[in-house]
């Protein structure tokens, strides 16, 4: 190989005036219905996940629908939506099953043409989840539950959104993807870093599955979407956090001066700014290659070894400058910090997709 | 409205009339301006069609197919990146006939004389006197850090026109002729052991009023227009996937396998991921002024790169071993062209120090984004209701 070769077409980086009205109106929504307060309220609750909000966003809007089409009760859009969508929820650190259910969750079932479960995901009447740990990278091993005459039993940690699941998406020793009833395995909310996508043990004993299809490019596909996807959730939480940031400095006075003021803290920030405007071209080039399916895992690697890094930057910074305010319980900084640094795990570290990436461009280790 | 099929049309005629194999360089590229193909989105008369900027591409890959010669743009870029966009948007109409037509086909080459040792990120402080008599204006002063200036026909110069009012109200924008007897150019020898810059002193140097740009004392609004080009264009410019610095090192990485370190492979990998990702920025960048959608993001797009350039050039010197020890030749030289990607690992890693100085310094910038694009406080200014005399220097 004659390394990464040229950029064929290049992709459209910019939002549509479409995609700008789905967005004003995820925004004003998240405005009414999930406000900083509330969510704080809601971690400390036996219900993290707001089921209202969750009900408005795919009942009264049909965005669990956007990846799928039109003749199974979606809404035929693309991934592109999808991530205007996710750079708000990730705004909002919004405590709403969206990228578990319907990308990762719907992009598996996207590959193994399960129509019936497609239906009731798109519209938002069953949640669905894949049953495999957070952390775990586009291709890389994860654990299965056994299958043996007939029946599914194990126990798989780490799965996210897991606790409001309807249907869970379980792969299997037999190399086959099962779906599982929720009510029939035992779903055990585990004490999560990131409280608003909190995480959950599923144990499986002896419980009965119907088999979806072959678990490796299922499982594989969800990841990538899941992967490519987060990275636009990753700039929105960087841009909140920066421009939540700029505005306090601009008010917050020390020695007679606004503290924004002050070199140090400008360049600071006007760093910050410069890492937020790169994640969102790559973010864009990720949902855009998602969308065309060309050069994808290109574009999603790339996206994932830059996106961690800023989204995480963006909340410790955002931390540190509003001083021992940014340090309370009260202050929503630290749903910030945590949904980063969770997200810098999520569907593989920035290290690990940089390991995918140098097989990908030739630029191989020693 | 033009549109691209009236562009095709109009190139094939340019070039049915000037066969290129046939056609001498120059009266070529004459007869590509007069046919308003040289910058389409330029206004009719001055060598475009008031097209929309992002149809040039449609021009130039027809001229391309037909082995058409260019105007050598990286000779011209001073020319072509700052002058010429000054001279359009401030420029009389007997000064954009007279200098635009040349400056782009490289007949003349342009300079510019902005900086002086006293007046680096404080431009606006300069000392340069320009003072009037009769019909001209008398120049006198330093000049440094000036690429090309001798090569150079023209300058864009500003000077010192009124010292009793605030620095940035007192200065006026002036086109210099390169060949009045005053103007002096002395190469500056760089870390690299090139002279790529010069000093230029000015003794005397007597410019006619007719060319002066803009209105007396508006030198500096003038020159927010030339220091803007600047940026986008060491910055924005359009690369292919490992089209910069990240280039050769890549290619090193692959073709010399004993080379190869843990370390250096993540670092490597690192910056080829932050080289794409800001590739990735210019191009939506480019795709927004297309749009018509300008953005802020080209402050940024000169910070990233030269941190990117010095970052990658390092590594690359690490990466040789050995022969990272080693500097291809120290010989003075009078380069023609800048190249920030020519030569060695070691001559990479020494010009590429000059990019976070060089068209506004990283503080500089990083000031710009803070201030204009975050809206953050400004830096106190101490200076802004004092006369420029009174300074402290």
């Amino acid at each position: 190989m004659e390394g990464p070769g040229p950029v064929k077409n290049e992709r459209d980086l910019l939002y549509s005036e479409e995609e700008e009205a789905l967005r004003a109106a995820v925004r004003d929504l998240l405005a009414d219905q999930c406000d900083a307060p509330g969510v704080i309220a809601r971690t400390e609750s036996d219900t993290p996940h707001h089921l209202a909000l969750w009900k408005t966003l795919t009942d009264g809007m049909g965005l669990a629908g956007l990846l799928v089409p039109e003749a199974l009760g979606g809404q035929g859009a693309t991934h592109r939506e999808a991530a205007v969508v996710l750079e708000e929820l990730g705004r909002a650190v919004a405590p709403v099953p969206y990228l578990t259910s319907a990308v990762v969750a719907t992009e598996a079932l996207l590959a193994c043409g399960t129509d019936d479960l497609l239906r009731e995901l798109a519209s938002g009447t069953s949640i669905g989840v894949l049953a495999v740990a957070l952390n775990v990278a586009p291709g890389a091993a994860h654990k299965l539950v056994r299958h043996d005459d007939g029946v599914l039993s194990g126990e798989l940690t780490g799965i996210a959104d897991a606790a409001v699941a309807d249907v869970l998406l379980v792969p299997a020793d037999d190399g086959g993807l099962y779906a599982v009833d929720a009510t029939a395995a035992t779903v055990t909310p585990q004490t999560s870093l990131d409280l608003t996508r909190p995480l959950a043990t599923v144990t499986l004993d002896g419980v009965r599955g119907r088999l979806l299809g072959d678990a490796e490019p299922a499982v594989r596909r969800a990841l990538r979407a899941g992967a490519g996807l987060l990275a636009s959730e990753q700039f929105g939480l960087a841009d909140r956090s920066l421009t939540e940031t700029v505005r306090y400095l601009k008010e917050r006075k020390q020695f007679n001066r606004p503290v924004g003021g002050f070199q140090a803290l400008k360049h600071r920030l006007a760093q910050l700014w410069l890492e937020s405007v790169n994640l969102r071209a790559a973010a864009r080039n990720a949902a855009d290659a998602l969308t065309t399916g060309e050069d994808a895992d290109m574009a999603v690697t790339v996206a994932q070894a830059y996106a961690a890094p800023v989204a995480v930057h963006a909340a410790e910074e955002a931390l540190q400058l509003h001083g021992g305010l940014g340090m309370t319980w009260e202050h929503p900084a630290h749903l910030y910090l945590k949904r980063a640094k969770a997200d810098s795990l999520a569907y593989g570290t920035a290290g690990a997709h940089r390991e995918a990436l140098a097989a990908l461009v030739d630029l191989q280790a020693p | 409205m033009t549109d691209a099929e009236e562009l095709r049309r109009r190139t094939r005629e340019l070039l049915a009339a000037h066969p290129p194999a046939s056609t001498d360089r120059l009266d070529f590229l004459r007869a590509r301006f007069d046919a308003g193909l040289a910058w389409v989105h330029y206004p009719e008369g001055l060598g475009g069609l008031g097209a929309p900027r992002s149809l040039q591409a449609v021009v130039d890959a027809e001229l391309e197919a037909a082995g058409a010669p260019d105007n050598d743009p990286r000779r011209i870029g001073i020319g072509l990146g700052m002058a010429a966009p000054t001279i359009l948007g401030f420029g009389t109409e007997e000064q954009k006939r007279r200098f635009l037509r040349p400056l782009w086909t490289g007949e003349e080459v342009w300079c510019q004389l902005f900086s002086e040792p006293g007046a680096g990120s404080d431009l606006a402080a300069l000392g340069t006197r320009a003072v009037r008599e009769g019909d001209d204006w008398v120049v006198n002063g330093q000049k440094v850090w000036t690429s090309s200036a001798h090569v150079a026909r023209w300058a864009i110069l500003i000077a010192r026109t009124d010292p009793d009012v605030p620095k940035h109200r007192g200065i006026t924008y002036f086109l210099c002729d390169m060949t009045d007897p005053g103007v002096e150019v002395r190469p500056l020898r760089q870390i690299t052991g090139e002279a790529e810059f010069n000093e230029v002193f000015l003794t005397d140097v007597r410019i006619p009023d007719t060319h002066r740009l803009g209105a007396v004392g508006e030198g500096w609004k003038v020159a927010q227009t030339t220091l803007n080009n600047e940026r986008v264009a060491i910055g924005g410019m359009r690369l292919p996937r490992e089209g910069g610095m990240i280039g050769p090192v890549s290619k090193t990485w692959r073709e010399r396998p004993e080379l190869r370190t843990h370390d250096l492979h993540q670092r490597l990998l690192k910056l080829w991921v932050e080289s794409e990702v800001s590739r990735l920025t210019a191009e939506r960048l480019r795709q927004q002024l297309v749009a018509g959608q300008p953005g802020p993001e080209g402050a940024g797009m000169k910070l990233a790169f030269a941190r990117l350039n010095q970052e990658i050039s390092g590594l690359e010197v690490e990466l040789l071993g050995e022969e990272g020890l080693l500097y291809d030749d120290w010989t003075m030289r009078r380069p023609e062209l800048v190249d920030f990607t020519g030569r060695e690992a070691g001559y990479r890693y020494l010009r590429s120090k000059g990019n976070s100085i060089e068209g506004g310094t990283s503080e500089v910038l990083l000031n710009i984004v803070a201030e204009r694009v975050l809206g953050l406080p400004a830096e106190p200014r101490t200076d802004k209701d004092v006369a420029w005399k009174d300074l402290a220097r």
